[in-house]
């Protein structure tokens, strides 16, 4: 969907998304990572399970909700890609770990 | 002198004599202004680095981006210089989710009280005035299928290209109307990416409308810069106009888009489709901090209501820039100079006749600046069908997939306004609180009441306008009359002479 253009200089770096290795420009916010690696889908709908990519890539849609390092609900085009991330597909709505066992 | 970066919530002051939200050429200049007078600044903004969408990526931009973008984009370097060489306080990466007027447990309510993210961790801070820059964001655009993967706005692949040096690869479709949808289309072929289609929805009546404004328009800067995009677009992909309808198809992704123009349907298969139909005003700060606004026929949109000093109905917070009323980057960039001086007049730095003396040739070059604004008003008003979809199944409110069915089927019930309507089906209690479709709803409320959308009004819009973690919020400091509205007790510190009671 997009490809990064030869004349755009920056250092590599990797991550992972759904834990396949990528590599991404420094700089990037996460959301452009992955749309030059030909992610288009980012999460899933907690209403219909229907497939979500960005749409506004400036903050206000929050279609671009991803995983990274294990936080849900993560603006992807706000947040800067960092060495080693760990990017995940959200599926619906985002959990987590409340440290109250039952 | 050179700006403070503030990187944590716990480097933020206590206090401010002035807050400007957003770093575009509007509240950039706004707190260059105010600082040079003396004022203590604290610019927030969301982004990583200065200069707002219009600028985005500048201070990181390589001469070969600087060169495809043009000197309109280079524009942006002085005024961020400007602002970079004042004692301001910047926060990059912050959010402000709330503006409030400031009610100590003594003593008398004076200014504002403003909560801030900033790395993981809130704040709440005191200001004495704040000039709201939050600047636009694009017009929803709801069309059947528009939530598919591989649908984006036109304004996106801007923000790609500037940030990131991505292009479209693939099929691209690029559709709707206004001055960004060309721009985008002959920058996009000037870096070499394939536009196959631009599918302009620019109703034909504007055309007549727009040309009582054209003598201004053809001596604006405007004129002459439309001209060449079109020629440069036409020449090198193909524009299809007349457009009556519009849709995306694709089973989880888009695959092809489908336009109805005077003469037939053709499906044009397609990768990216970049939808925009115009901007408009980012409300959600502005109106959870309760200045007023009202219908703007022309523009198709809610405006705050502000005087010719960028002052709004709450007593201590400005508007400046497209956040008042869509008016362009040269146009919000003055227009942010006039809220720093009235700022910095309020608060006691500048007497009444020098702000004058000085706003005088800033005004002069605004009324230059916003000369064809009319003109691009009229023209590229978007087309009724685009603004309030036709189509039952069009999903309106994205983020709880709230269609336009649903919402014509729930007016029989009663519903006056988008809160009820709210009520009723969630529509705008997403993660984006309304944004990308609030002036959906009221549209349709009040076509199908027969009403103009002023009377229907908008959400209500309540803080914090952006997600703050629980955790955040309960980590702010109380005080122990809210604890004790809350818990029904205050604990005390336990120590010999204090025994720990219960209230």
């Amino acid at each position: 969907m997009f490809r990064r253009l030869p004349d755009h200089k920056g250092d590599l770096v990797t991550f992972t998304f759904d834990g396949t290795p990528l590599m991404a420009s420094k700089g990037d916010t996460v959301a452009a990572a992955l749309l030059a690696a030909g992610v288009t889908r980012f999460r899933t709908t907690p209403v219909s399970g229907a497939d979500r990519g960005p749409y506004c890539m400036m903050g206000v849609c929050f279609e671009c909700l991803v995983t990274i390092d294990g936080r849900g609900n993560r603006q992807a085009c706000l947040t800067t890609i960092e060495e080693g991330m760990r990017v995940e597909t959200q599926h619906g709505a985002a959990t987590y770990p409340t440290g109250i066992s039952a | 002198m050179s700006v403070h970066h503030v990187n944590t919530a716990s480097d933020l002051q206590e206090t401010y004599d002035l807050l400007v939200v957003g770093a575009g050429p509007a509240g950039l200049s706004a707190a260059a202004v105010a600082a040079e007078c003396g004022l203590s600044v604290l610019l927030c903004d969301e982004n990583g680095s200065p200069g707002g969408q219009i600028y985005r990526g500048i201070t990181e931009a390589s001469a070969a981006t600087k060169a495809r973008l043009g000197k309109d984009y280079a524009a942006g370097e002085a005024i961020i210089t400007r602002f970079l060489a004042t004692s301001a306080c910047y926060a990059a990466r912050a959010s402000v989710w709330s503006i409030a007027p400031y009610e100590p447990e003594v003593g008398e309510a004076s200014g504002l009280e403003v909560g801030v993210s900033l790395a993981g961790a809130a704040r709440l801070i005191r200001v004495r005035r704040a000039i709201l820059a939050t600047g636009a964001l694009e017009r929803p655009f709801p069309i059947p299928g528009w939530t598919l993967p591989g649908i984006m706005t036109a304004g996106s692949a801007q923000i790609a290209l500037k940030t990131a040096g991505l292009v479209p690869s693939g099929r691209t479709v690029i559709a709707g109307t206004g001055p960004l949808l060309y721009l985008l289309a002959a920058q996009l072929i000037g870096a070499g990416a394939s536009v196959n289609a631009v599918v302009d929805t620019t109703p034909n009546g504007n055309r007549r409308r727009a040309l009582a404004h054209s003598f201004d328009f053809a001596r604006s800067a405007y004129g002459l810069k439309g001209a060449r995009l079109l020629a440069q677009v036409h020449r090198y992909t193909r524009v299809i106009r007349n457009v009556m309808a519009l849709e995306a198809a694709g089973d989880g992704r888009l695959s092809e888009v489908v336009v109805t123009y005077r003469g037939g349907t053709e499906r044009l298969p397609a990768d990216l489709l970049l939808l925009h139909q115009g901007i408009v005003p980012n409300l959600n700060l502005s109106l959870a901090s309760g200045c007023a606004s009202g219908w703007n026929d022309r523009q198709a949109t809610f405006t705050p209501t502000i005087d010719e000093w960028c002052q709004t109905s709450v007593p201590d917070i400005a508007i400046a820039g497209d956040a008042g009323g869509i008016i362009g980057a040269e146009g919000s960039a003055l227009h942010g100079a006039l809220a720093g001086m009235a700022a910095a007049w309020r608060l006691g730095r500048l007497s009444e006749a020098e702000r004058d003396k000085r706003a005088a040739p800033v005004r002069a070059r605004l009324r230059m600046a916003l000369r064809g604004r009319l003109f691009l008003d009229e023209l590229f008003r978007p087309g009724d069908d685009f603004r309030i979809p036709t189509r039952p199944e069009t999903i309106v409110c994205r983020c709880e997939e709230v269609t336009a069915g649903a919402i014509r089927a729930t007016m029989p019930l009663g519903v006056r306004g988008p809160n009820q309507m709210k009520a009723y089906l969630r529509c705008g209690m997403g993660p984006c609180q309304g944004r990308l479709c609030g002036l959906t709803v009221t549209e349709i409320i009040a076509q199908e009441r027969g009403v103009a959308p002023g009377e229907v009004g908008y959400y209500n819009v309540r803080t914090p306008i952006k997600p703050v973690a629980l955790k955040e919020l309960a980590a702010l400091p109380q005080s122990d009359s809210a604890i004790k509205a809350v818990a029904g007790f205050v604990e005390k510190p336990v120590s010999a002479s204090h025994p720990r009671t219960q209230e």
